[in-house]
């Protein structure tokens, strides 16, 4: 792997990416988990950016930070009882090892298969864009109906959550 | 250019980091975050395949939608995600999963 800006890019949202999520999972306070949260996807969509998919990207910070992590947000301001709970972790020791097994499993499962013969040599010329990905949302042969269901999908989980987060005595 | 295993060994350790919080937390709101994070490294491996991939003219956005509708999805999950966080909380006083077990036979 040779250095250029795509490397050092890759590292940078590596770094951005893991200690992020390595923060969600051991801060103590949810408030700076919501931060480390947003830190990790904010990687994820440099990584998006890298794999010039730059409209996921704007799609991740908008959906994932703008709304998500608010969201969450939210949720830890309503649900104060960070001071009830003693300990952070239940059964530490055989989650860690579950999970260290699980990373190795699936390092050894996914890059293996594609070493050698299989290993894609030249990664194509052509990309999709935006364009096309408009285009394809709304063709009859493409993915209309899947996005229909989307929009179906999401108005039943938005009035969902707000029947099921109702107070019901006022 | 970045080989695609690195991607795939990044989007692993991000599955791993969540597994081992859904597991271990026991704050539901961390529980639900850590879901989000074992979300976007699917995200990540879907995005990868894609850019890698050499198929055909009519199959090239497949790997981009299914991203888009993994977002929309993780999306409503977050919402109804936490209108059950609050409502177990307004009635229970309490965010850890193991409380709530009302419905237990």
């Amino acid at each position: 792997m040779e250095l250029n800006a795509i490397s050092i890019g890759f590292v940078v949202f590596t770094i951005f990416t893991l200690g992020g999520a390595f923060g969600v999972v051991t801060t103590r306070n949810l408030f700076q988990g919501t931060i480390w949260l947003m830190v990790s996807l904010f990687g994820v969509a440099g990584f998006f950016v890298l794999l010039s998919a730059p409209f996921l990207a704007a799609v991740q910070i908008l959906v994932y930070i703008g709304a998500i992590a608010i969201l969450i947000t939210f949720a830890v301001m309503l649900t104060r009882s960070i001071a009830r709970i003693k300990e952070r972790y239940i059964r530490t020791l055989p989650n860690f090892i579950a999970s260290l097994a699980l990373f190795l499993i699936l390092l050894l499962g996914v890059t293996i298969p594609i070493f050698g013969p299989h290993s894609p040599a030249s990664i194509p010329e052509y990309v999709a864009s935006t364009r096309d990905l408009g285009a394809a949302l709304v063709d009859e042969n493409g993915y209309v109906v899947p996005f229909l269901l989307a929009s179906v999908l999401l108005t039943a989980a938005m009035i969902g959550a707000i029947f099921i987060a109702r107070d019901e005595t006022t | 250019m970045v080989p695609l295993w690195m991607y795939l060994a990044v989007a692993a350790a991000l599955f791993s980091i969540g597994v081992f919080g859904v597991l271990a937390r026991r704050n539901a709101v961390a529980i639900l975050m850590s879901v989000e994070l074992m979300l976007n490294a699917v995200n990540i491996n879907l995005v990868a395949f894609w850019r890698y991939s050499e198929t055909g003219t009519d199959l090239l956005l497949n790997g981009y939608v299914f991203t888009a509708f993994v977002l929309i999805v993780a999306a409503a999950e977050a919402a109804v995600g936490l209108a059950i966080i609050i409502t177990v909380y307004r009635n229970r006083r309490s965010v850890i999963p193991e409380e709530a077990r009302a419905l237990k036979g």
